[in-house]
């Protein structure tokens, strides 16, 4: 049996009374990408500086590559690449020196850190600008250097916090595009991010982190299905609300929530229940509420999400 | 015959990769300095421009108001404090830096590299000593324009010099020092100011004679009055020496005041350094 690319138990780690991470356990088989979801202030950024040897945990254990992330910190930091919340790229200098500069402190020689850097900058189509001084790129272009800079050293491991946050739609393309082609290569990833549909399109496995716990995991399909499905139903007249809130609460397992100004009442059915259309209709009909609309749909990331979490809106985007 | 040796090899995705050792380190360290002063020269001139309006705004608007006891005029007076004034300069661009890296994530990243941590300060501190003996080229050209003179020989004079490098490499550590505890780029620079009234309570640009008792006590006890009164010692140019011990043994005094401040600052810096946000 091989040894988890990342094996975390019981890991704490309080900055003065703030409890950041309550008891971490997370298991990242080697070759996955793992989808570490959660809100702001979830302590996913706290998880991933522990697990890069960036902050000392408080209890509990963390290892990377096998190697203790404590006491093997220096043969950690040969396995790993980070790219953290911020483009941690060097303004002043052009994206090819930024290159040459990580291959370098990384023990590749002049040479070699020259010709590591030309092979990257081709490959992640960086070629153009690269002798452009970072300072002049977009955000979308420094986030794609900084990952590409976690690369360097082709890391058996890589961590990325948050890698798409506050990018444009095409930007994050590019760096999706770019971390399944390294997931496929065999690089461990794991990945920090708010954004559901994020976790869905890139992760084996999905954590999601409430308050510095995994409240729960699993592979993206099995915590859609442990939500059921999903039901919306927009009445004709505001009145009908409460009524429908009631046929829906009797029929599901979820607990029904009503937006008044779009007249809808939305609920999750449950794990293993299955509700039919006609049944809905019929019962929504004996109730007296005249549907305008009802759909089921499977459910999305954001609804395990919201569902784990109970507190619509603070993962909105 | 042959026996074949099998060796397990280790499946790629276990075998750490190499490091580079701690020379190496500070010379990619410095690099990484020397390249971004190269891509921006504009940040060396930068960093006269303001000594250079001083010569110009003290030397020739107040300098005529000025007596620089004994004789000899004010500029040549106002020289020496002015270099030294440029060598204290450098803790504003230091601390900012280090301040801007903590803040961008770049300091995180550096540490999770495989790199010997004090490797990448040294070669930092390197790269602006070299920065600080450049500037020393323009600053001098400067002097000698406006009438100050070097009148012991070149000897002393480069001990000046070495002084003047000295004592920058020195507020170099204490900015990395402080940078990193504000972690915090518009900190750095709201800190960055009060290096100006700590440049003024000196012998720099007045003789500390004409101070009331308590001020003058603490402007010739400040550093700075000991490495400006050692320049003006070497480069044997005018100007009243003070009664406190540093400013009556100036060489000396910047010495002992060097060594005292990198036998503080520099194991602050380091231990900032690689337990940032532990
Ligand atoms: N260096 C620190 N000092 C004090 N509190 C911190 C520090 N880092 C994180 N925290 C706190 O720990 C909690 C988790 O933060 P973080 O790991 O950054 O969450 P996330 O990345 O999920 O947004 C937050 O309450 C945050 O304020
Ligand atoms: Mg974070």
């Amino acid at each position: 049996m091989t040894e988890a690319a990342i094996a975390v138990v019981g890991l704490r780690k309080s900055f003065g009374k703030t409890a950041a991470l309550r008891g971490l356990d997370l298991t990242v088989p080697a070759g996955t990408v793992c989808g570490l979801l959660g809100p702001n202030g979830a302590g996913k950024t706290t998880a991933v500086r522990v697990l890069a040897t960036l902050a000392a945990p408080d209890a509990g254990s963390a290892r990377v590559n096998g190697f203790d992330v404590v006491r093997q910190a220096a043969q950690v930091r040969r396995s790993i690449g980070l790219a953290g919340q911020h483009a941690a790229v060097e303004e002043g200098i052009t994206g090819r020196d930024n290159l040459r500069l990580i291959g370098r402190y990384h023990g590749l020689g002049s040479r070699g850190a020259r010709s590591r850097a030309d092979d990257l900058l081709e490959r992640f189509d960086l070629a153009e600008v690269a002798d452009r001084l970072v300072r002049t790129y977009s955000g979308g272009l420094r986030r794609r250097l900084d990952l590409v800079a976690s690369l360097v050293t082709a890391p058996p491991v890589l961590f990325l916090d948050e890698p798409t946050t506050g990018l444009d739609p095409r930007s994050r393309q590019e760096i999706w595009d770019a971390v399944r082609e390294l997931a496929e290569g065999g690089t461990t990833v794991l990945l920090t991010t708010q954004y559901l549909d994020e976790a869905d399109r890139l992760a084996d496995a999905v954590a999601v982190l409430d308050h510095g716990t995994v409240i729960e995991h699993g592979t993206p399909g099995r915590l859609k299905a442990a939500i059921g499905i999903r039901i919306e139903v927009t009445v004709a007249q505001a009145a009908q609300l409460d009524t429908a809130v009631r046929v829906l609460a009797d029929l599901a397992a979820g607990v029904p929530v009503a937006d008044p100004a779009e007249r809808r009442v939305e609920v999750t059915s449950g794990a293993g229940r299955t509700i039919a259309l006609p049944q809905l209709v019929r019962e929504l009909d004996a109730a007296g509420v005249s549907a305008q609309d009802v759909a089921l749909r499977t459910p999305s990331l954001d609804d395990v999400f919201l569902a784990l979490t109970a507190a619509p809106g603070r993962a909105a985007r | 015959m042959t026996t074949t040796a099998t060796t397990a090899a280790a499946p790629a995705a276990t075998t750490p990769g190499r490091r580079a050792g701690p020379v190496s380190d500070t010379l990619t360290s410095a690099l990484r300095v020397l390249l971004a002063y190269r891509r921006s020269p504009g940040l060396v001139l930068a960093s006269l421009a303001v000594p250079v309006a001083m010569v110009l705004v003290f030397g020739y608007v107040f300098g005529s108001a000025m007596t620089v006891p004994g004789s000899g005029n004010y500029r040549e007076f106002l020289m020496p404090g002015l270099f030294v004034m440029v060598a204290v300069n450098g803790l504003m661009p230091t601390m900012v830096g280090a301040a801007r890296d903590v803040g961008r994530g770049l300091t995180d990243r550096m540490r999770s590299m495989p790199v010997s941590r004090s490797a990448l300060l040294l070669g930092q501190a390197l790269a602006d000593l070299l920065v600080g003996v450049v500037v020393l080229v323009p600053l001098t050209l400067v002097g000698l324009a406006v009438g100050w003179r070097i009148r012991d020989g070149l000897g002393p004079a480069l001990g000046a010099y070495g002084l003047l490098v000295l004592f920058r490499s020195v507020m170099t550590w204490v900015g990395t020092y402080l940078g990193l505890a504000a972690g915090k780029e518009e900190m750095a620079a709201q800190l960055s100011v009060l290096t100006f009234p700590l440049a003024m309570v000196t012998n720099a640009f007045v003789p500390t004679g004409g101070m009331p008792g308590w001020l003058r006590t603490v402007a010739e006890w400040n550093p700075i009055s000991a490495v400006v009164a050692a320049c003006r010692r070497l480069f044997d140019n005018p100007g009243a020496v003070g009664e406190a011990w540093p400013v009556q043994h100036p060489v000396t005094a910047t010495l002992l005041w060097s060594g005292l401040l990198l036998a503080v600052f520099v194991p602050l810096a380091v231990r900032k350094f690689a337990s940032h946000g532990r």
